[in-house]
């Protein structure tokens, strides 16, 4: 295949994919990341036990090797990105029927001009079958770049941290190989050249989850809660599989000479040059949306990821925040060409991607206000800032939505592990009956985690505010606020994400009173975590303030020019396997008015629980956690509200009690119903007529011509069955024996024959 | 020819399974002999795949090894089952079916 690519690239003709075969070792060589945490699953797994700290050791030392090397990676693209000048691979295409040329189709009419960034691509044959070539490679760019310094990033945290969390676990080795496992699948995730490599490193990942939300399977809702993560990601992963399919086959008819291609670049290239059918990029794209939702928890798929609390959790902060349920949000940045073309995303006002977003950001957010348990406060705002990303993709603004998987990564992060450390203290992760007050017992983690809450809430000029605006501003233009550009007048999502502003500062505040004031509700003395659990938490803290700063918007004044959108700079690709999408243009006024709205769900909440609830325990004598006359008590429209949102929308008593238990319930009535008028009515019809004519047949021709053969025909087999009796051994060597046997006769016969 | 030698070591390996199978008193030898069968097969069908250079008999040898996967999987299962119920694994005890 480099062959043909090269030779292609020599004739200059064709379409530029826009990657190269060139570049620095490190790029070139990505798959060592990897492959180290691939390493330290294998040697945990067999030497783990024997080891002085049960294989926490191994995994940590690998995954710290892949951390540095991703950041020496990042420093090599850094470099890459604005200074290389080698060969651009091309592709010969099909000639297309009305399309004009081939590499001015893909106008990059959003690009500001400027040098562009080839990604580079390295690849070997894994194997052959007749025409098409199976690879395995890796495509460095910038999303995939920025991904491998935060997944281990993250990675390394969590690791550190768990060798405290799950101290004296009787699994703590097999806890450690899995996350091993887990790093190592998702890096491979990030760095996959093809959608085949994608689909087997995103069902690696499927299965770490699975085990390490049942770690301590011992107990049943643990165990149901990883069935049901696992089940529920077949039903996307069903939408991954028949998606790449057809991705395959569509790319295939654009090139000649080719039945199908799994490769990224081509298929978005060619996707981008408007060379494959429309009806196929959209069929494709909404089966890959599926996957989406399951993998990254988007509506009516996301019911698993509440339950995936259930696991360790390091486990959720890694897997279930920041790392694997963004997968579907990086996989979609990855396919963004198809995903452009397939949803129109450039110039529309809706799309079934910025739709199901939309309405995942808000119902996350809703469902936030009524859990008790502190970890599933933090798993509906991981669902409701996860739509907060696709919205931003399905809007256009494909910068804004990694940069906020970017600093989501960090505060979510650090909010988990800060729950966690909370609840390892008063074990028990319930706000209402065992928490409260913890401010005074643990200043670090309630510092850490009111930081994260705060960069979550998006108040500037922490992460969140940086990231969120961002994607406000992406959803283009919206005359009051005088934002202009982008791809397309999404009103809609731009109301549906203040909203979701609103809401999410309002729930994190109920969470931080719940948690860190009043008094204390629980037993006995809460106190603060060890060192392997504060240190993490104030990295992440410290990145949650600073990450934001990475990625600020063009023409903000207190900066110089060079120190503007470096984010954007290197990690949005100007390349051809990249659609020309146009960026917003920030507004202080859209900026400031979301602000605004952040401090009023504070606000709101906060004179809710900080005034009034602390006014109430002072006249109850005792903590409480809500007013005694609250408006859910007074009013029976709120308290149905109230009911609805803690029943979770109805969803899983949808799922299994309508849905699956609805198909079998009428299948098996209408079955029966069936049966009984119709079936037995044809058979007693027929049995009564044929008693008649039986009754006539037994007395003329059965007594005595057939009954006389049969006796005769009977006497003789039972002879015979007496006499092969001897052969019934009951012994399985006999019978092989004689099989073997009639097998060398049959073999003779037709040797003799022949 | 190097064919010859490779359907000599697959008949070699053929005649030594069938011996496992008709002698062997041990279930899970018995099994092993299986294997042992169903692998001088898959030798002769890369045999002749390479030789005809196509690659109908290569997938044919990799549906063999999955079904030997399987099939293996279920006979120790039966084993396993056999050694609860009967404390050994003794195939010639077993003739509860004997006519």
């Amino acid at each position: 295949m480099t062959d043909l690519l090269t030779l292609a690239a020599t004739t200059a003709t064709g379409l530029p994919l826009g990657i190269t075969e060139g570049g620095a070792w490190l790029l070139r060589n990505a798959w060592l990341i990897p492959a180290l945490p691939a390493l330290s699953f294998v040697g945990i797994l067999f030497f783990g036990k024997r080891m002085p700290r049960g294989g926490s050791e191994l995994g940590i030392a690998l995954v710290g090797i892949a951390f540095v090397l991703s950041l020496l990676t990042a420093a090599a693209w850094i470099d890459h990105r604005d200074n290389f000048e080698g060969e651009e691979v091309h592709r010969a295409v099909a000639v297309a029927e009305g399309h004009g040329d081939a590499s001015g189709e893909h106008a990059d009419e959003g690009h500001a001009p400027g040098h562009p960034s080839l990604a580079v691509h390295n690849t070997i044959t894994w194997f052959e079958l007749n025409d098409v070539t199976f690879t395995v490679g890796t495509l460095v760019d910038g999303p995939a770049v920025m991904m491998l310094v935060v997944v281990t990033l993250v990675s390394l945290l969590v690791h550190v941290y768990s060798t405290e969390y799950v101290a004296g676990d009787r699994r703590y080795t097999h806890f450690f190989a899995f996350l091993s496992l887990f790093s190592a699948s998702m890096l491979l995730l990030v760095v996959s050249e093809n959608t085949l490599q994608l689909l087997v490193s995103w069902e690696l990942v499927g299965v770490c989850s699975f085990v390490l939300i049942g770690h301590w399977w011992e107990e049943k809702p643990n165990s149901d809660a990883a069935l049901k993560a696992f089940l529920t990601n077949r039903v996307g992963d069903m939408g991954l599989i028949v998606g790449v399919t057809i991705l395959f086959f569509t790319v295939g008819s654009a090139l000649p000479g080719q039945f199908g291609s799994f490769s990224i670049a081509e298929t978005n290239a060619l996707a981008g040059a408007g060379r494959l059918s429309h009806t196929a990029l959209l069929v494709a794209s909404c089966c890959l949306m599926a996957a989406v939702m399951s993998k990254s928890g988007q509506f009516l798929l996301h019911t698993w990821l509440p339950d995936a609390m259930a696991g360790p959790t390091p486990v959720s902060a890694l897997i279930h925040a920041a790392t694997m349920v963004v997968a579907g949000v990086f996989m979609i940045a990855r396919m963004y060409g198809v995903f452009f073309e397939g949803f129109s995303i450039g110039g529309s006002s809706i799309n079934l991607m910025a739709l199901i977003g939309g309405i995942t950001t808000l119902i996350g957010a809703c469902l936030a206000f009524v859990q008790r348990d502190i970890k599933k406060v933090l798993a509906y705002s991981t669902i409701s800032q996860l739509g907060y990303m696709v919205m931003a993709l399905g809007v256009g603004a494909w910068t804004a939505a990694l940069f906020h998987l970017f600093t989501h990564a960090f505060f979510k992060a650090c909010l988990f592990l800060g729950s966690g450390s909370a609840a390892h203290a008063v074990h028990s992760f319930d706000m209402k009956s065992d928490m409260g007050g913890l401010r005074k017992a643990m200043p670090h983690t309630y510092r850490t985690f009111v930081i994260g809450s705060i960069a979550l809430a998006g108040l500037p000029p922490l992460a969140g505010f940086w990231s969120k605006d961002e994607i406000l501003v992406g959803t283009g233009g919206w005359g009051l606020f005088g934002g202009t550009g982008g791809n397309g007048a999404y009103t809609f999502m731009l109301i549906m994400g203040v909203i979701t502003a609103a809401l999410t500062a309002a729930y994190m505040t109920r969470c931080i009173y719940l948690t860190f004031f009043g008094e204390f509700r629980g037993h006995g003395n809460p106190h603060e975590s060890g060192p392997r659990i504060i240190v993490p938490l104030w990295i992440l803290a410290g990145l949650a303030i600073v990450a934001g700063l990475l990625n600020l918007p063009k023409g903000f004044p207190l900066v110089p020019e060079s120190l503007q959108e470096r984010f954007g700079h290197f990690v949005e690709p100007v390349a051809a396997y990249f659609p020309g999408i146009s960026h917003g243009t920030p507004s202080w006024s859209l900026a400031i008015a979301s602000t605004l709205v952040v401090l009023s769900g504070i606000g709101l909440a906060g004179w809710y629980y900080f005034i009034k609830v602390e006014a109430a325990s002072k006249a109850a004598g005792r903590s409480l956690t809500e007013l005694p006359d609250g408006l859910t008590t007074r009013y029976p429209l709120a308290k149905m509200g109230h009911t609805f949102l803690v029943q979770k929308y109805y969803l899983d008593h949808l799922y299994t009690d309508i849905i699956a238990g609805g198909t079998k319930g009428p299948v098996a009535a209408a079955a029966y119903k069936v049966d009984q008028d119709v079936i037995d009515g044809a058979v007693n019809a027929v049995g009564e007529n044929a008693v008649k004519a039986g009754n006539l047949v037994y007395h003329r021709f059965d007594q005595p011509v057939v009954d006389g053969l049969v006796n005769a025909s009977g006497r003789a087999s039972s002879g015979a069955g007496w006499e092969l009796r001897r052969i019934q051994t009951g012994k399985v060597q006999d019978y092989a024996a004689i099989l073997f046997a009639a097998a060398m006769v049959l073999a003779g016969i037709l040797i003799v024959i022949v | 020819m190097l064919l010859n030698q490779f359907l000599l070591l697959a008949a070699a390996l053929f005649a030594i399974g069938v011996y496992g199978v008709l002698a062997r008193r041990n279930g899970v030898l018995v099994l092993m002999s299986i294997e042992l069968i169903l692998n001088s097969v898959n030798i002769n069908l890369v045999a002749f795949s390479a030789v005809s250079a196509t690659v109908g008999g290569e997938i044919f040898a990799l549906f063999i090894i999955a079904v030997a996967a399987a099939e293996v999987g279920v006979g120790l299962a039966m084993v396993l089952l056999l050694y609860r119920n009967r404390r050994s694994i003794d195939l010639t005890e077993i003739d509860q079916l004997r006519g």
